[in-house]
């Protein structure tokens, strides 16, 4: 109220803006902020800017194999974004993630390496039950202590990261193979037990079927292996040893979705979320709706963690996650808590990382080139928010007030 | 009179919020050496007035003179400047910090807290305060704090003090020790403002009162030349027609009854005293009261949000079983009928969820029905629309955050929701809190549909004229006991008013 | 077992240094109401900032001899200052002035410091043109690693007592052997470092005595723990927000530079400063936001942080990587505590995170 100098300009909270006018606020930061880049990408490697922008494309579209990965990693970014969103839903700042995806994966790598001689088919269940019930745990452990004693969730379950990086850390030297290692290695190379079943064999079976098989026979079949080979590239996607977490992820989205917006939990996490005076009102349970949501959070945490083990890396280190626990936070943040924005959000981070990675290798420059423009973007993107949600005017209603 | 000197003279002040004139050319004097009761019902206009001479708030129109002299005050820094302090309502202390710390806040120059603890003692003991300045605020009680807050305003050298409504939180006890401490600063030669609507404080305290309604200035007088019937007149004026439907209840019975109902808040004041009514079907029961006076108590302990010290609230059922609320789960309390439609000061956050639209908003009460994990979205719209048709609330579409809805249009969307949930007991409190009079007879006549039906409806209102009109039977609260309760047909509004500001009315006294 | 926890104590006090300096920046930071997750990131841009400084000031000399140790030091600690100071001029602009989320704000601003420092880490790397992985600016180092000559007056009058007891026949022999151990070790001990490790402690005890006894620390806990309050008793709560974040920022990068410089010789390797920053997150909450018990707090995580060197473990690398658990589950078992005790003034200050905005009033 002190009102003795007199600010140049007023900031007032927006009225009712078309939904629109967010996301134009929106874009146009991420454009201002991608022009920042390609010119500061310019000046680094001194390289025209249709150049730069060239290769952050090819980065992630440049080949199949470079596609795939752009999905691997959106699908894992995305997987741990979707389970953080329901706890920031209800304002609880869950940034543990890394470490709950951590548990999530260690317990999936203990099922592989103790349950070695059990077949698939028993094994891979006992990973899913286990790395879920892990992950949860590590995310009801902070959730207990906030709703029974308010303990300070952002700087419990941070804290928890750590916990599980030391954690995986010790297993994988008690577990270390070879033997002083120190590091695990990749777990049943030979039997796969605790691999997701890799969908490339499907690919090699139809053009084996179409070349040998009965069909070969058949009079249009050299025009369906002519198609089949021109259309190879689609059975890669299909069929790549990414494809069953891609799907899982999919699936888990819309879930997720529709968990937030149709169900009666959803509602309740929205509620409390937004006044946890009303919840109590109307007869909420608070404690309970905090507990739930954060084993909810940390399960599916869990599950990226077992996706990462089972799906793709088939091993465990304390950096298996590498970092998508803090990320994610982000991607789910920027999506306004929208799953379906999340695919966004986090196909634009992981675009710009492999975007800037591909640069790193073209114009041989370091690898962290990407966590820079992956700042930058960042900083945008927060700094946009401002004007969606206050405007800014000259002081001309005060003047008025004050005669 | 003759022989004071105005300290502060207020002329022409005008203040307005978008539409609503909180001040219209308000005269007034205050005066060295005197208590001064400014006294009004609530809206009358008595807060915003002295935040404008506290520096929260910049009049319209209109001047201040301090000592002759015309000022400018447009924040509290300048208000202290010109040695004015106002304690607040809600007091402006940070818990972590010790009394010392937060009467010091602000100030410039060398950290010395042992000589502020010095001059806080002398204060303290010109006074009569007990303050021990090493007190962490955490620690202290509601009178406690609010000592701080007086010493915080006069260890900055203040001439002219302002409390608004201090008593509001205070145990009887302290507050006589505040009015000792008071009458002793009136002696030292400062001039006090103190905003009330209590009369007994009036005629206890002051040396002169003054009075606002409606905004305006009414009048003022010397405390000993006046009394509490006159004083009475001033605050309520005279009862305005309204032409509010009132029929007659059919087939009343009771429906809760409420036994010796005790409550305590959390700092350990008596909030409700000894309450004991019933509310019978198909009638209004109205409550009135000041503001504070346990109404929000009570209702939240029929709802089951309140814990109780001691006491009962039964529940009849149709066939005469008397069924215990107390100890029950809100949840379960609500399932029997009982809805709860309460506006608090800032309209959002009690029954409301501001982010939410409309139709979101009316799930609140609903979304449990049934068995299915999905919530049932299609019914809350349809009710929405219905609630928007009906109450003529303006809003773009259903679709729209409440809290971007305008004041009255947030009331209409709680009210409907509790209102279609086709209760058993409507509890409504400040339902009809600054909205414009269209829009109240609308919600007036949404109660008494609900009266028809046989609900029994228990309507806690501000403005004595609505509740003359509207209320088949009028329950008085002051000060957490009942002050009596009066058949609303032909009660005079000058007696309701009587027994709002002391128990019984003057008739019991 | 004496020389193993005399050889102990330093390191735990070396270790113990970058991580005071940044939790007594973030308390600083975390007092006006901040939440700066982004101390990671700010402490590897002290780092490389001040590296970036030596190698400029390394490369302009014609040789090596020619360095000033004055200019040696002031160099990167400028660059490495005016390097932190920007990233919390950053954070207060995305924060205080936009109002955006302080944690998005501060994980947005640790991905960027961290790649910044790695990044330019790299690049010098290669523009040095050496073979190692790594970057070593050993001259600069050996400025910053300056001793001050406490120790050796102690060692010499330990060593001259020793010789006046050793004329003293046998047991005068032994008792000088003695009092010259004493005198050696308690020089090792506490008087054996560099600049950076007295000014970490000075910066801590300061900030301290600024927050708890002095006008500027009562206005600063104000701001932090009510700003409405804080505002209407006319304090300018945002030129505090800025100021406190921007000197904790400054302070928290010192850590940065000094991990560099003197713990690691000068030698900067990519990703070498690890999960330091989110330690000195931990040892905010572990020292109840007093800056002057992370002096001793820092030691006992920086001994919490090498403990697995020291503990014969025989061939059990494993269990090591447990004790390297132990200073978050601390603090995890610290931050319960102190909730479930419920007392006021051990609490994280009460608006922590929260933007101010005047009109939400």
């Amino acid at each position: 109220m002190n009102k003795n100098r007199e600010p140049l300009f007023h900031i007032s909270k927006r009225g009712d803006m078309p939904w629109y006018f967010g996301w134009g606020v929106r874009a146009a930061s991420i454009l201002l902020a991608l022009l920042v880049c390609g010119i500061i990408s310019s000046l680094v490697t001194s390289e025209n800017p249709i150049q730069i922008y060239g290769t952050i494309f090819d980065g992630s579209f440049g080949s199949v194999r470079k596609f795939m990965v752009l999905l691997q990693n959106i699908a894992m970014l995305l997987c741990i974004a979707l389970a953080l969103t329901p706890a920031f839903k209800m304002r609880f700042w869950n940034i543990g993630g890394e470490g709950q995806a951590l548990a999530g994966a260690l317990a999936a790598a203990a099922c592989m390496i103790l349950m070695k001689d059990l077949p698939n088919i028993v094994v891979i269940p006992c990973m899913f039950i286990t790395s879920i019930l892990a992950g949860a745990l590590w995310g009801a452990i902070p959730a207990v202590f906030k709703a029974k004693f308010g303990t300070n969730e952002t700087l419990f379950t941070l804290m928890m990261n750590y916990v599980a990086i030391q954690l995986v850390a010790y297993f994988s030297v008690v577990w270390e193979n070879p033997k002083g290692s120190g590091s695990i290695g990749v777990i049943n190379p030979l039997t796969k037990i605790g691999w997701f079943p890799d969908p490339s064999g499907i690919k090699t079976a139809i053009g084996d079927f179409l070349a040998n098989g009965w069909i070969a026979d058949l009079p249009f079949s050299q025009a369906l292996e002519n198609l089949f080979i021109k259309s190879e590239w689609l059975f890669d996607i299909l069929c790549s040893k990414y494809t069953v977490n891609i799907v899982i992820v999919a699936l888990v989205t819309v879930g997720m979705y529709i968990y937030l917006n149709y169900t009666k939990h959803g509602y309740e996490i929205s509620v409390v979320g937004e006044s946890e005076r009303t919840a109590r009102y109307i007869g909420i349970k608070v404690d309970r709706v905090i507990l739930r949501t954060m084993l909810i959070s940390g399960a599916i945490c869990g599950l990226a963690g077992l996706l990462l083990v089972g799906g793709t890396n088939h091993t465990l280190n304390a950096d298996i996650v590498a970092g998508r626990g803090f990320t994610a936070v982000m991607v789910s943040w920027l999506a306004k808590f929208n799953p379906i924005w999340m695919v966004l959000t986090s196909f634009l981070l992981v675009f710009l990382e492999r975007g800037a990675g591909e640069i790193a290798t073209d114009f041989s420059l370091n690898a962290s080139y990407g966590d820079i423009l992956t700042g930058i973007i960042l900083f945008f993107i927060i700094g946009g928010e401002f004007f969606i949600n206050y405007k800014l005017s000259l002081k001309k209603s005060s003047k008025k007030e004050e005669k | 009179m003759e022989t004071k000197v105005a300290s502060v003279k207020m002329r022409n002040i005008t203040k307005s919020f978008g539409p609503v004139i909180a001040n219209d050319r308000v005269w007034l004097d205050i005066y060295k050496g005197e208590i001064l009761a400014l006294l009004g019902e609530n809206g009358s206009g008595k807060t915003t007035l002295m935040n404008m001479l506290s520096g929260i708030y910049y009049p319209d129109e209109g001047d201040i003179f301090i000592d002759d002299k015309k000022v400018v005050i447009r924040s509290p820094k300048d208000a202290f400047a010109h040695r004015i302090g106002m304690i607040h309502q809600h007091f402006k202390l940070v818990d972590v910090l010790s009394a010392a710390e937060n009467i010091i806040l602000g100030l410039e120059g060398k950290l010395d807290l042992k000589a502020a603890s010095e001059k806080i003692r002398q204060i303290c003991d010109a006074y009569g305060f007990e303050v021990d300045p090493d007190q962490k605020i955490y620690d202290m009680s509601v009178s406690q704090k609010q000592t701080v807050e007086i010493v915080k305003v006069l260890y900055r050298g203040a001439d002219i003090l302002i409390l608004d409504e201090p008593t509001a939180v205070l145990t009887p006890q302290e507050t006589e020790k505040l009015f000792a401490v008071l009458r002793n600063m009136r002696n030292d030669g400062k001039a006090i403002v103190i905003i009330t609507h209590k009369m007994h404080e009036v005629e206890e305290l002051s040396d002169r009162v003054a009075v606002l309604r409606h905004g305006q200035f009414i009048g003022d007088m010397l405390t000993r030349d006046t009394n509490a019937q006159e004083m009475t007149n001033m605050m309520v004026g005279h009862s305005v027609t309204l032409n509010i439907d009132r029929p007659e209840p059919v087939d009343p019975k009771p429906r809760i009854e409420v036994r010796n109902l005790t409550v305590r808040s959390i700092d350990g004041i008596l909030k409700l005293q000894d309450v004991s009514f019933t509310a019978m079907s198909g009638e209004i029961l109205g409550i009135a009261g000041i503001s504070g006076s346990g109404q929000k108590e009570l209702l939240e302990a029929i709802a089951g949000l309140q814990p109780v010290e001691k006491g009962s609230i039964c529940y009849v059922e149709e066939d005469g079983t008397h069924d215990e609320l107390l100890g029950k789960d809100p949840l379960r309390i609500a399932e029997k009928g009982i809805a709860l439609s309460f506006v608090p000061e800032d309209r959002l956050g009690m029954g409301l969820v501001g982010a939410m639209d409309i139709s979101d908003n009316m799930m609140l009460r609903s979304f449990r029905k049934g068995r299915s994990i999905f919530t049932d979205r299609k019914s809350p719209r349809k009710l929405a629309q219905k609630v928007v048709r009906d109450l003529d609330v303006k809003t773009p579409n259903i679709e729209t955050p409440v809290s971007k809805l305008s004041g009255g249009n947030v009331q209409k969307v709680l009210v409907g929701r509790e209102i279609a949930e086709a209760p058993k007991v409507l509890l409504t409190a400040y339902a009809v809190r600054g909205l414009d009079i269209n829009s109240s007879y609308t919600i007036y006549e949404l109660l008494n549909q609900q009266k028809k039906k046989g609900v029994a409806v228990i309507y806690v209102g501000e403005d004595l004229d609505v509740l003359l009109e509207l209320c088949d039977r009028i329950l008085v609260l002051c000060a957490g006991k009942v002050s009596g309760i009066v058949p609303g047909r032909g009660a005079k509004k000058r007696d309701v008013g009587m027994m709002m500001t002391r128990l019984g009315g003057n008739s019991n006294e | 077992m004496f020389e193993a926890i005399l050889s102990f104590l330093p390191r735990a006090v070396s270790q113990g240094i970058p991580l005071l300096y940044g939790s007594t920046g973030e308390i600083i930071t975390q007092k006006s109401g901040n939440m700066n997750l982004g101390i990671p990131g700010v402490m590897y841009v002290g780092g490389i900032c001040g590296v970036i400084g030596a190698f400029i000031y390394e490369q302009s000399l014609p040789s090596p001899e020619a360095m000033i140790p004055f200019f040696a030091v002031l160099i990167p600690l400028l660059f490495c200052l005016l390097g932190s100071l920007l990233m919390g001029a950053l954070f207060c602009f995305l924060t205080v002035t936009l109002r955006a989320n302080q944690n998005v704000t501060g994980l947005a601003m640790t991905t960027f410091g961290v790649g910044f420092g790695n990044f330019f880490g790299g690049s010098l790397v290669k523009l040095a043109g050496a073979d190692m992985p790594y970057l070593a600016l050993t001259a600069t180092s050996n400025c910053f690693k300056k001793t001050l000559p406490l120790a050796a007056i102690l060692n010499s009058w330990g060593d001259s007592i020793d010789e006046a007891c050793g004329k003293m026949g046998v047991f005068g022999d032994k008792l000088g052997n003695v009092i010259d151990f004493i005198f050696d070790a308690f020089g090792e001990v506490l008087l054996n470092y560099s600049f950076l490790v007295y000014l970490a402690i000075i910066i801590a005890l300061i900030a301290s005595f600024i927050i708890n006894r002095t006008r500027t620390g009562l206005h600063l806990r104000a701001v932090g723990e009510n700003p409405a309050t804080a505002d209407s008793a006319g304090i300018n709560v945002n030129l505090y927000k800025y100021v406190a974040t921007c000197l904790g920022c400054m302070i928290a990068g010192l850590g940065g530079l000094y991990y560099v410089m003197d713990y690691a010789n000068g030698i900067w390797a990519n990703n070498a400063f690890g999960d330091r920053g989110w330690l000195a997150i931990a040892l905010v909450i572990f020292t109840v936001w007093r800056p002057n018990v992370g002096v001793v707090a820092s030691f006992l995580f920086g001994g919490l942080y090498i403990l697995h060197m020291y503990i014969p473990s025989g061939m059990n690398l494993a269990v090591k990587e447990l004790y390297k658990m132990l200073p978050y589950v601390v603090t995890i078992i610290v931050l319960i505590i102190s909730s479930l005790r419920n007392q006021r003034d051990k609490q994280p200050p009460q608006s922590l995170g929260l933007p101010y905005f005047r009109e939400d009033r």
